[in-house]
């Protein structure tokens, strides 16, 4: 791969990993705190399945960049600033409300499955065989946080309420975390990632329709341009300072 | 040095810690084994990309090969072709069943499709069972319950 391509790739898998990494981390935060037992274990598995994600695209960066597979991840993760992450503010966002959680993640889950979808024809191998991994893990993910956003959606007035004002914390975030990454349409060129657009369409006719219609929830009209993924809310700063907290002071630590 | 039906027949004790009745060669975790010089490679495909009992698993194989007188073992993840739950060998459903785990519908790809398929139960063979929560006590679990036993049961799940 040429230099100038290998830097839109390095650019695309980061928005990947660290989507992956900051929204497991979030959702690690409910383990032992879900509203009943069976959703905590629920929660947790799915909060697993993405950190596992995010250890799958570091490894990919890793090999991208030559460097120890076994290490490397760990140093991404733990050793780099809040301004080097590259994920999208929406999955740094506080975890809020329930309803809040299972739309940020149902959101999530329905544009990853998506992409994962196109993602499994790329012309760079370990993204093809990654991706068709991730995306029988993921059909799990979407299925149970879609039929949560439903049956909040359509439970009791202050159910369908917290949802609504759910959309209208989550809307404004969404243009950011669907853009194309800087480069993205070389990277197609090269058949290496898909366009935006080509599961972009798909996204929109799943999530839409299944908003509107079958949750009757009312769509924010408003929605402000994407910022770039380089520009963080503070909160990732508290996450980070949190998850690297121990392995900066004991960067030799074992368990 | 062993031979590979040798290295096989060891790796057949090694057991997923959380699923302690299948062997992990049972599992089709196992893609191949190889001698490179005095050293014993093992690739495995992790069934799931998160699965914390993976560098145990490692671990395990490493050591009780190291203890049948390999004199360097080393293992390598493989995640091409992706695991899928269709690899899992018959004995393997077998004893899945027996410790009460509903083996995973083979689904030859079409996960979808899988995923509404009836759920016999292992304990007394209905399938008047009903799907409680996609996610169980590890990732690779779902939870059902059998409305005719009244038994409430974990499922391999198909993937």
């Amino acid at each position: 791969m040429d230099s100038s391509l290998l830097h839109d790739f390095r650019e695309f898998l980061f928005a990947l990993a660290d989507d992956e990494l900051i929204l497991g981390h979030r959702a690690s935060e409910w383990c032992g705190h879900a509203p009943v037992l069976e959703e905590d274990i629920a929660f947790a598995n799915i909060a697993l399945d993405e950190i596992g994600h995010a250890a799958a695209w570091y490894s990919i960066l890793a090999e991208v960049e030559g460097q120890d597979p076994d290490l490397y991840p760990d140093q991404l993760v733990y050793f780099r600033s809040a301004e080097d992450f590259r994920n999208a503010q929406i999955v740094e966002l506080p975890n809020g409300d329930w309803a809040f959680t299972m739309l940020r993640q149902y959101l999530f889950d329905a544009a990853e499955k998506t992409r994962l979808a196109a993602l499994k024809r790329s012309a760079y191998q370990p993204v093809a065989q990654v991706a068709e991994k991730m995306l029988r893990e993921e059909l799990y993910h979407e299925r149970h946080t879609r039929l949560w956003v439903l049956r909040l959606s359509r439970g009791t007035e202050e159910s369908h309420r917290r949802m609504q004002s759910a959309l209208e914390a989550c809307w404004p975030y969404m243009a950011q975390l669907l853009a194309p990454t800087s480069g993205l349409s070389r990277l197609a060129g090269a058949g290496v990632a898909p366009e935006a657009q080509t599961w972009l369409a798909n996204w929109q006719a799943t999530v839409l329709p299944f908003l509107e219609t079958e949750c009757g929830l009312i769509l924010p009209t408003e929605i402000p341009p994407a910022l770039e993924r380089s520009v963080h809310t503070p909160h990732l700063r508290v996450i980070l300072a949190e998850m690297q907290s121990l392995p900066r002071q004991e960067p030799e630590a074992q368990w | 040095m062993m031979t590979a039906e040798e290295i096989w027949r060891i790796l057949e004790q090694v057991k997923d810690p959380e699923i302690p009745a299948v062997s992990v060669v049972e599992l089709g975790m196992i893609r191949s084994v190889g001698v490179e010089g005095d050293q014993i490679i093992v690739t495995l495909t992790p069934t799931f990309i998160g699965c914390p009992a993976l560098q145990m698993i490692q671990s395990e194989i490493e050591a009780r090969l190291l203890q049948a007188g390999a004199p360097e073992v080393r293992t390598r993840l493989s995640l091409s072709p992706a695991w899928s739950s269709d690899w899992i060998t018959s004995a393997g459903r077998d004893r899945l069943k027996a410790m009460g785990l509903a083996p995973p519908p083979r689904h030859e790809g079409q996960l979808e499709a899988a995923l509404l398929v009836e759920v016999n139960c292992p304990y007394c063979g209905s399938s008047k069972t009903e799907l409680k929560n996609d996610f169980g006590s590890t990732l690779c679990r779902a939870i059902y319950v059998c409305n005719a036993c009244r038994q409430p049961f974990e499922q391999f799940k198909p993937i």
